[in-house]
């Protein structure tokens, strides 16, 4: 394996982790703030398909962000309406969200394009092109640090840096504003929050817009940066691979950053290798896709590192009468 | 017009043959109190709770259905219609209709039994999934003589290996807290990988591209109604796949319902899902508890396997449970955790899958409308429930102050 390989695989990382940790501090946010969220894969999916269809539609991929950031928040609406007005079952509310999600985005495609569930490919201007960064070109000469420069760090679509720049972001709202203190405090403790005379139902209710707004970057970029163009089903369980990465991270930011770029690596690893031959054992291709849900069971049962929820995670808040 | 009246009629004729049975059901086993809000019960007689809040849920799901079906630019009542006849019109219908059911009646009774012990099992997909893999197993590996002991044995390892399948994420959620939910949705992954392994590397035939096993040998395949039915004048249920595993999923329903109101285990499931705390203090193990419910609910959900795998497919293919595993969540919320209700609410979902392939076949409406209308069942019936819930109750307050 030379430096070129090396590159390549990271830089594939480095774009598959992306979605992962877009939709990891979504989840985040929302569950910070006491509301269980299983529907991050459904949002991604429904803004995957919005965004597609709105860049393909318009031409311009900056108004199928938004879109899919509005079909996004749509859902977020649902579930905060059956989580925190209507007290239901977060998660079955998230198990709802997610068919969905995986529903009406084939039935408005086929409606739309008619191309068996699929949006047309875009073309430039409909999606993200990479952004090559200052001096990339002439410092690519440089050994070692000018290609790590040039081929890993430069050349992304805009949505892979707001999404890096998003964990200092998250960090910072969360442990170092007084919104932050109080959505923590709301998936802590809610009835301590609600004595200060603050709002716990406004409070979740901004969690899980946050949530929506990022779930809506996530699927965007799948469709208009990682890919060009809308396919049923491409979140392919990425919503679940980042509620992964959430437990295997204990609900902190810049940990999620190292989980998603660890599963993101994984993934990377599983599409360039089909079999990883160690010498004594062929690792199958299907290990490696099983590697991230198999290290969260660990991570769950507790035996390296316990992973903790907020307290009041996935209980209705009830006012005393 | 015609077609509207008839759909009409239909759809008043079903709805009065679906409650008038939960009525009676309900007439006669009123001890066995469905599960709901603690509250709800005494602001509303027990009918209301079990057959007017999920006959509402389903109106609502229904009106939003037709709304989605007219915003696509075709006509409900039409295609309601057409779902009518082709599912319940022709034997054939019933037949695909009812093989569905099968599939549904076992991971609903799973994801029932599971929410008794207040454990929510999403992973029936995945334990479906392995107890197809054993299956597969007992009707490759030995040789049997005749089809109803193979029934028997492959009934035997579905249920063993879904089982097994839930005991991980039980055991973990007894000993270690690790939430089921989370641990469940992990299992159904892993089962995914692991199923793709063994079909590719390991049982795949020599020379076979497919990633599935041989097709099972003669002795193991299942009568279909057409062979159990059919006469020498008249044929019935032509080649619709529903088998003898439904009378199969008809005594798990008996089964559950014995199980659960009629033993000293039915009772401690029920007794740790009302409250742990009261159950801890009549002696009941939580651990136990949950890994015992677990296990059912897997082996339940494992038993799937049997109509798809063996009475179906005749071999093992990849994705057999084509999503089952998570319509019996709808099925369960829908059917009120109770055997009975499980068996209606599978029937309907059947009905819908049948209905819904009809339409793809006849119309531009997209398979996809059956994932749409089966999400807001859930949405409606499980996560709104209280949207649902609450203004009936102030109606039947306000009539009871009336009478008082």
């Amino acid at each position: 394996m030379d430096l070129n390989t090396i590159l390549q695989i990271l830089d594939s990382t480095v774009r598959l982790a992306t979605p992962l940790l877009l939709a990891c501090l979504a989840g985040l946010f929302s569950e910070r703030a006491g509301i269980f969220d299983i529907g991050l894969e459904g949002k991604m999916l429904a803004a995957a398909f919005f965004a597609a269809a709105f860049a393909s539609v318009t031409g311009s991929v900056w108004i199928g962000v938004l879109a899919g950031i509005g079909a996004s928040l749509v859902l977020s609406a649902i579930h905060g309406l059956a989580s925190i007005t209507f007290r239901g079952n977060q998660l079955i509310s998230g198990v709802a969200i997610n068919f969905l999600a995986s529903g009406m985005t084939v039935l408005i495609a086929q409606d739309m394009f008619e191309q068996g569930g699929r949006t047309p490919s875009l073309m430039a201007g409909g999606r993200f092109e990479p952004i090559t960064l200052p001096f990339a070109e002439s410092l690519q000469a440089v050994p070692v640090l000018g290609p790590i420069y040039h081929d890993l760090i430069s050349g992304h679509s805009a949505l892979v840096y707001v999404a890096f720049l998003m964990v200092p972001l998250s960090w910072w709202v969360l442990f170092r504003t007084r919104f932050g203190l109080r959505l923590r405090a709301v998936g802590e403790n809610p009835a301590a929050v609600d004595t200060a005379g603050v709002s716990v139902i406004g409070l979740r209710f901004a969690a899980v817009a946050i949530c929506g707004v990022l779930c809506g970057i996530a699927g965007a970029y799948l469709a208009t940066g990682l890919q060009a163009g809308f396919v049923r089903e491409m979140t392919a369980g990425r919503g679940f691979i980042a509620l992964a990465a959430l437990i295997f991270a204990k609900w902190r930011p810049w940990y999620a950053l190292y989980a998603c770029l660890l599963f993101g690596l994984l993934q990377a690893v599983a599409l360039r290798y089909q079999n990883i031959d160690l010498g004594v054992f062929v690792l199958p291709v299907q290990f490696m896709d099983a590697l991230p849900y198999i290290l969260t069971v660990v991570i769950l049962a507790g035996f390296v590192g316990r992973a903790i929820p907020p307290r009041a995670g996935g209980e209705p808040y009830v006012k005393e009468r | 017009m015609n077609s509207v009246f008839e759909t009409l009629l239909y759809a008043a004729l079903a709805g009065a043959i679906i409650g008038a049975a939960i009525w009676l059901f309900r007439k006669m086993f009123l001890r066995s109190k469905i599960s709901g809000s603690g509250l709800g019960a005494e602001r509303m007689p027990a009918w209301a709770d079990a057959v007017l809040v999920p006959l509402i849920s389903l109106i609502l799901a229904a009106i939003l259905s037709a709304l989605v079906i007219i915003g696509i630019g075709e006509d409900p009542v039409a295609a309601f219609t057409l779902m009518v006849d082709g599912a319940l019109m022709r034997s054939s219908g019933w037949g695909y209709t009812l093989y569905y059911a099968t599939n549904f009646i076992f991971t609903g009774l799973a994801v029932a039994v599971a929410f008794h012990a207040r454990l929510f099992n999403i992973g029936g997909e995945g334990q479906a999934m392995l107890g197809g893999l054993g299956v597969a197993l007992v009707c490759l590996y030995i040789p049997w003589p005749h089809w109803s002991l193979a029934l028997l044995g492959s009934a035997v390892g579905a249920a063993t290996f879904g089982a097994l399948w839930a005991l991980i994420p039980a055991w973990l959620q007894a000993r270690r807290g690790s939430h089921i939910v989370i641990t469940t949705i992990m299992f159904n992954f892993i089962a995914a990988a692991v199923l793709n392994y063994v079909l590719v590397n390991l049982l795949r035939p020599p020379r076979s591209m497919d990633p599935a096993t041989a097709r099972f040998p003669e002795a193991t395949h299942l009568p279909t109604f057409s062979d159990m039915f059919s006469t020498a004048e008249t044929a019935m249920f032509r080649g619709a796949p529903a088998n003898v595993t439904f009378f199969i999923a008809v005594l798990a329903c008996v089964a559950v319902w014995v199980l659960l109101w009629h033993t000293r285990l039915g009772y401690q499931i029920r007794a740790f899902g009302h409250s742990e705390s009261a159950a801890k203090y009549a002696g009941i193990s939580p651990v136990r508890i949950t890994v015992v419910a677990m296990l059912i609910s897997g082996g339940l959900a494992g038993l799937m396997a049997l109509n798809t795998t063996q009475g179906e497919a005749e071999r093992l293919v990849m994705n057999a449970t084509e999503g089952a595993g998570f319509i019996g969540i709808a099925v369960a919320l829908m059917g009120r955790s109770h055997p009975f209700g499980v068996f209606l609410a599978a029937i309907l979902f059947g009905f819908l899958y049948q209905g819904g392939a009809e339409l793809a076949l006849w119309t531009n409406i997209p398979r996809e409308l059956i994932v749409v209308i089966q999400a807001l069942v859930i949405l409606f019936t499980g996560a709104l429930d209280n949207m649902v819930r609450m203004p009936l109750e102030r109606v039947f307050m306000a009539f009871r102050r009336k009478e008082g």
